[in-house]
């Protein structure tokens, strides 16, 4: 049977963010404090 | 074995205060949003970049409260995501770079401003769509957009037009624009060419 496969590989690649992003992000989170007053939305970073 | 809680589980016990919930969410999605990321803009440093920026979001909007639980949690963070590529091929786009590989064609940096049909066409759309999105907006409102925006008058012209103070006028635009955001927002209005 004919091999119909293309030459080139497809380009798409499992890749992950690295575990030193994920730690900025959960500290991020950690540090963002939100509080609502009156109907308004104020956001702080306790950093 | 490990147990797979749902997604809409982990956001709740987020939005309630457990930051454990975040960590597994980032973790269970870490690889599928990455490699989506990844597969559009084919650099390392920017899909890490783009990966950050949207959980940012997603943090952000979680913990204001501004959550809607309609639809499927990774879907609304798939498409965050591929809202700030297009931000970033955008920005790119303004200032293009030299990239100096053979298949350069020195046509992509010389060719003309004018839309091609396509996007031309999805131009009209967004701007047929904000009219009518202006039009939802309170009338004083409206009046001071109008004459900013489509008919270009400065704030002073528009103060001796309408008979309100520069301050006035200035914050009527503020609460415009604001109040614009806030009905593309509700609606989940994707405004991009």
């Amino acid at each position: 049977m004919e091999q119909i496969y293309p030459k080139q590989q497809n380009k798409c690649k499992l890749v992950k963010a690295k575990p030193e992003s994920i730690k900025l992000l959960l500290q991020y989170s950690k540090a963002l404090n939100i509080v609502n007053h009156k109907g308004l939305t104020f956001e702080n970073n306790l950093n | 074995m490990q147990l797979q809680v749902a997604d809409s589980i982990l956001v709740q016990n987020y939005i309630s205060g457990d930051e454990k919930s975040l960590e597994i969410l980032i973790n269970k999605h870490n690889q599928r949003l990455t490699s989506f990321i990844y597969s559009k803009v084919q650099d390392r440093a920017i899909a890490e970049d783009i990966f950050q920026d949207t959980f940012i979001k997603v943090i952000r909007t979680l913990k204001r409260g501004a959550y809607n639980e309609e639809g499927k949690f990774l879907p609304w963070v798939m498409r965050i995501a591929h809202n700030l590529i297009i931000d970033h091929f955008r920005r790119n786009k303004r200032m293009p770079k030299f990239e100096g590989s053979e298949d350069f064609n020195i046509f992509s940096v010389l060719g003309d401003n004018k839309l091609d049909a396509e996007r031309q066409l999805i131009k009209d759309q967004i701007d047929s769509d904000l009219t009518l999105l202006i039009e939802e907006l309170p009338d004083d409102q409206k009046e001071v957009l109008v004459m900013r925006i489509y008919k270009d008058m400065s704030f002073k012209e528009i103060s001796e037009n309408t008979g309100v103070s520069i301050n006035t006028a200035l914050g009527r635009m503020r609460y415009a624009l604001i109040n614009l955001r806030k009905i593309i927002e509700k609606n989940n209005i994707v405004l991009t060419n």
